[in-house]
């Protein structure tokens, strides 16, 4: 058995054991049953946990991510003075964060679902793969933060500013530029700026998959016609791993520079 | 043995190490000391490889560390802050070291080292039940179970009881006379100069003194190594240090 | 000669019998025309004004019927009559007093020039079609300068698939006082057309998958329509440029699409809405220049919109309405507001009773910011569910800065209205 897998099997045995990737779950597999008592409607449930995994799992990501490595710096410290490469280390602690969250949510989902059955197949499974992709991308996130800043206050509050950044304030500069620029044709244009924020891409990636998509109308149906194409498929398929290697290579990097 | 040649590591415009040249022999045990700040921590850092050097050298046997991680099969480290994952026992963190050192099972020595610091009934405790104390223990048998050749422990007797320091005290002792090469960090100069063979002495970054401490007791005509040490500082900041 | 005059007059002694019996009901078995073999045409032409022509099964490959006295045709045991798509209307009537009744009628060519029909009606009155069934009709009925007739108990099913090859289910010009009553339609362009129309009376049919509207209304006043059920058509139901229309007890349901609604009003006043059912359309009611409409005890459920109001509608009242589970209660492109909203149930109200009169204590603001950004903005609905638009919302609740500040209920009720 390789290192990799053996410190990997150690983290998911650790994380898997915490209160707060427990409750995360909970947390998920309740409101998901409770939407589908209220509503009943399996459409609208998915429209419901789209808003929350949107909102939740960029911010749980990214702050459990950032506490989570600071909190496992000395333990880090132990584990590099044995005998295994920082690669592996790195690798190891950044699947065996995003692994347990990942589960969590997906288990969370899939429980209620499994229960009570859903005809909307394949916006479910995009919504699925689009909290697993998230955390994929909050936690590289979180531990470039980590990583650069050696204060862990300073390091949590920057990780908020960040997702308040992507979950928030990104849309905000979006309406501003539709305001600015009115009398232009915007649609490229839009496509391409939310494009590259992932959590806007993963929402629009999700809706166009509900007929809720009608609501967005012209603008809606060119997004579909482009995001509905296998080119538009390509691009936002690359755009999401591209936000999942990025900064996974990046937070590499500076781990295997930094002075413990 | 261990050593290092030319030693550079500044954090920012903070110069931490300068210019280090140093051996440590096996055999014996070496205290490292200092002030806080001088950069103890960050030269044993730096044999382990967790602090990348600027500049210089640090071999081990002959063989260069850069680069390689599996000459980290042959150390024992103790770190002085020890802070565990919250939701792994005792146990478990015991068999991950092992697991990661390809060791299986449990050998004679490390039964032996559990038993003496009577840690049996902690083994099956998650980590962060444990007391200072306890986790100090469980730390250093970390340190010492795979009977590695080089052992380097960092304020390792801080926080323990008396009759467990004893024992570690004991057990490095035994370490020494089997050929080990030891080093210790303390800030503690009297336990120091009771079990260790030679100090190496740093402020601000720089060797201040290394040398055998007896032998350094017996030059400066000292009574004790405190007293060795300080008479050093005098005349080093007079600017006369032969 | 003496021959001809004996079939003649044993014809009509038949007819008659089979009138009678089929009035009263009985089970008495009639002489009826059976072969295949003699045309309908000829039927036709043969009879004399005032007969009945009961056809027991059997079919006729004819088009062009053309109908100039008053006569009655009922099919019994599903006679078929198939146009093959050939020729132009299947039946004409030209005379008042035509009765059609239990005939299938199927395969109306389809033209460009020409709107054919299954059943046309032109400048004739007091004609009724009762129980027929319409499969694969171009247009089903057309009635043309027509009134005072009745189109009940009709099935219509058609395959169109474009605007362009497919025509009206019951199709009315320049035709008052029909009603239309317990049809079904479905696969038409509209389901029912009417323009230029008056005080038709339309209630209880079934208008479904039609590929533009389910009803369709042109400048045709002082109609009323109750108790229909429009849903899955292309773009829904559109009344347009009229006025003294009641529209009662309607289910609107499903019209889903970017460019579909549950009722469409386009510059119409003094108009009721009553009772009505708007679920799961794109928007509930569009209005775009409506006047002094009442609109009360509808519930609006699960839309997108429930109601999208234009700034030149004004002096509308909504009340007792329920408003559930819409994505936006109400929308309006502008600040101004000058209509009514008082005591209806909104589910996003979250004020509260001290005083427990049934009335929320607080004024509901049924516009989101986000629906007004976006009824200004089109891209902006692309922020649709982003929590920057939730954000906004939520601020522009507490601080109302730029939702139409008269646009409120001041009187919400905290329950359902039944």
């Amino acid at each position: 058995m390789n290192l990799f897998i053996k410190i990997l099997k150690y983290e998911l045995n650790n994380i898997m054991r915490s209160k707060w990737v427990i409750a995360y779950f909970m947390f998920f597999l309740v409101i998901t049953e409770v939407l589908f008592r209220f509503s009943g409607d399996s459409s609208r449930v998915l429209v419901g946990l789209m808003n929350i995994a949107l909102l939740l799992i960029p911010l749980v990501s990214i702050i459990f991510g950032t506490i989570h490595f600071y909190n496992s710096r000395e333990f880090m410290e132990l584990l590099l003075a044995q005998p295994v490469k920082r690669n592996v280390l790195f690798s190891a602690s950044w699947l065996g964060l995003v692994l347990p969250l990942s589960l969590a949510y997906v288990m969370g989902l899939a429980l209620p679902f499994l229960l009570h059955g859903t005809s909307d197949f394949a916006p479910y499974l995009i919504l699925l793969s689009s909290g697993v992709i998230l955390s994929f991308i909050f936690v590289g996130l979180a531990f470039i933060i980590a990583l650069k800043i050696t204060e862990k206050s300073f390091g949590v509050g920057l990780a908020f500013i960040v997702w308040l950044f992507f979950g928030v304030i990104y849309d905000g500069l979006i309406m501003l530029i539709i305001w600015q620029f009115s009398d232009y044709p915007l649609e490229a244009f839009m496509i391409g700026i939310s494009s590259l924020n992932p959590i806007d891409l993963c929402r629009i990636t999700i809706m166009l998959k509900f007929d809720i998509a009608a609501l967005m109308g012209y603008t809606g149906a060119i997004f579909e016609k482009f995001f509905g194409s296998l080119f538009g498929i390509g691009i936002a398929f690359s755009m999401l791993m591209a936000w999942i290697l990025i900064p996974y290579l990046i937070a590499k990097r500076l781990f295997n520079k930094k002075d413990f | 043995m261990i050593s290092i040649k030319n030693l550079n590591k500044s954090f920012g415009k903070h110069k931490v190490l300068d210019d280090i040249n140093i051996e440590v022999n096996s055999g014996q045990i070496t205290a490292l000391a200092g002030p806080n700040g001088s950069g103890k921590t960050t030269l044993v850092k730096a044999i382990l490889g967790l602090v990348k050097p600027d500049s210089g050298q640090i071999s081990i046997d002959g063989a260069n560390i850069s680069d390689n991680s599996t000459y980290r099969e042959n150390i024992g480290y103790m770190p002085q802050i020890n802070f565990f994952p919250e939701n792994l026992s005792s146990k478990e963190i015991l068999l991950m070291i092992k697991d990661l050192r390809n060791i299986s099972g449990n050998s004679e020595f490390e039964k032996g080292l559990i038993e003496e610091f009577e840690l049996e009934p902690h083994l099956d405790k998650k980590m962060n039940n444990l007391s200072g104390g306890t986790r100090q223990k469980i730390s250093l048998v970390l340190a010492l179970m795979t009977d590695p050749k080089i052992l380097i422990l960092d304020e390792a007797s801080a926080g323990l009881d008396p009759a467990s320091a004893k024992k570690f005290k004991d057990t490095l002792r035994k370490a020494r006379n089997e050929g080990k090469t030891i080093i210790l960090i303390s800030h503690i100069l009297s336990e120091l100069e009771e079990f260790a063979d030679n100090i190496i002495f740093i402020i601000d970054g720089k060797i201040l003194v290394a040398s055998g401490i007896k032998s350094l007791i017996a030059a400066r005509g000292a009574s004790n190594l405190e007293n060795a040490l300080a008479d050093i500082i005098e005349l080093q900041k007079k600017g006369n240090l032969q | 000669m003496p021959k001809k005059i004996y079939i003649l007059f044993a014809s009509f002694f038949i007819s008659c019998i089979i009138f009678f019996t089929a009035l009263s009901t009985s089970n008495k078995s009639e002489k009826d025309v059976k072969t295949t073999q003699i045309s309908l045409k000829d039927l036709v032409s043969n009879a004399a004004p005032n007969d009945t022509i009961t056809l027991n099964g059997g079919y006729y490959p004819e088009s062009g019927i053309e109908i100039y006295k008053p006569l009655t045709i009922i099919g019994k045991n599903d006679p078929v009559i198939d146009g093959q798509s050939k020729g132009k209307n299947i039946f004409l009537i030209k005379n008042d007093s035509v009765s059609l009744a239990g005939l299938t009628i199927k395969n109306v060519a389809r033209h460009a020039l020409w709107d054919n029909a299954a059943i046309r009606i032109d400048n004739s009155h007091q004609c009724k079609v009762l129980n027929c069934k319409f499969e694969n009709a171009y247009f089903g009925i057309y009635l043309a300068k027509s009134s005072n007739c009745e189109v009940i108990g009709n099935k219509f099913q058609s395959q169109g698939s474009h605007e362009s090859d497919a025509g009206n289910g019951i199709h009315l010009w320049k035709s008052g006082h029909i009603h239309i009553k317990d049809n079904v339609i479905k696969g038409h362009r509209d389901g029912i057309y009417l323009e230029f129309g008056k005080a038709c009376m339309i209630e209880n049919n079934w208008s479904e998958n039609n590929i533009r509207y389910g009803l369709h209304f042109m400048f045709s006043d002082s109609c009323k329509y109750l108790n229909n059920h429009f849903e899955h058509n292309g773009a829904g139901v559109a009344v347009m440029y009229t006025h003294d229309i009641e529209m009662i007890n309607n289910t609107f349901a499903n019209n889903w699409g970017t460019a579909a609604y549950g009722l469409l009003l386009k510059d119409i006043h003094d108009s009721k809405i009553y009772g009505n059912q708007f679920v799961n359309n794109t928007v509930g009611i569009h209005s775009e220049g409506s006047i002094r409409i009442k609109v009360e005890h509808n519930n609006f459920i699960r839309n997108g919109w429930g109601a999208r109001i234009f700034a030149n509608s004004n002096d509308n009242f909504f009340g007792s309405n329920n408003f559930i589970s819409n994505t936006f209660d109400i929308a309006s492109n502008s600040r101004m507001n000058f209509n009514k909203f008082i005591g209806n149930y909104w589910s996003g109200y979250s004020g509260y009773d001290i005083n427990l009169d049934g009335w929320g204590d607080v004024p509901y603001r049924p516009v989101r910011l986000f629906s007004l950004l976006a009824s200004q903005q089109e891209p902006v609905m692309l922020l649709l569910h982003s929590i920057f638009i939730e954000f906004l919302d939520i601020a522009e609740r507490i601080f109302p800065v730029l939702t139409p500040e008269t646009l409120i209920d001041s009187k919400p009720s905290m329950k359902i209205i039944k």
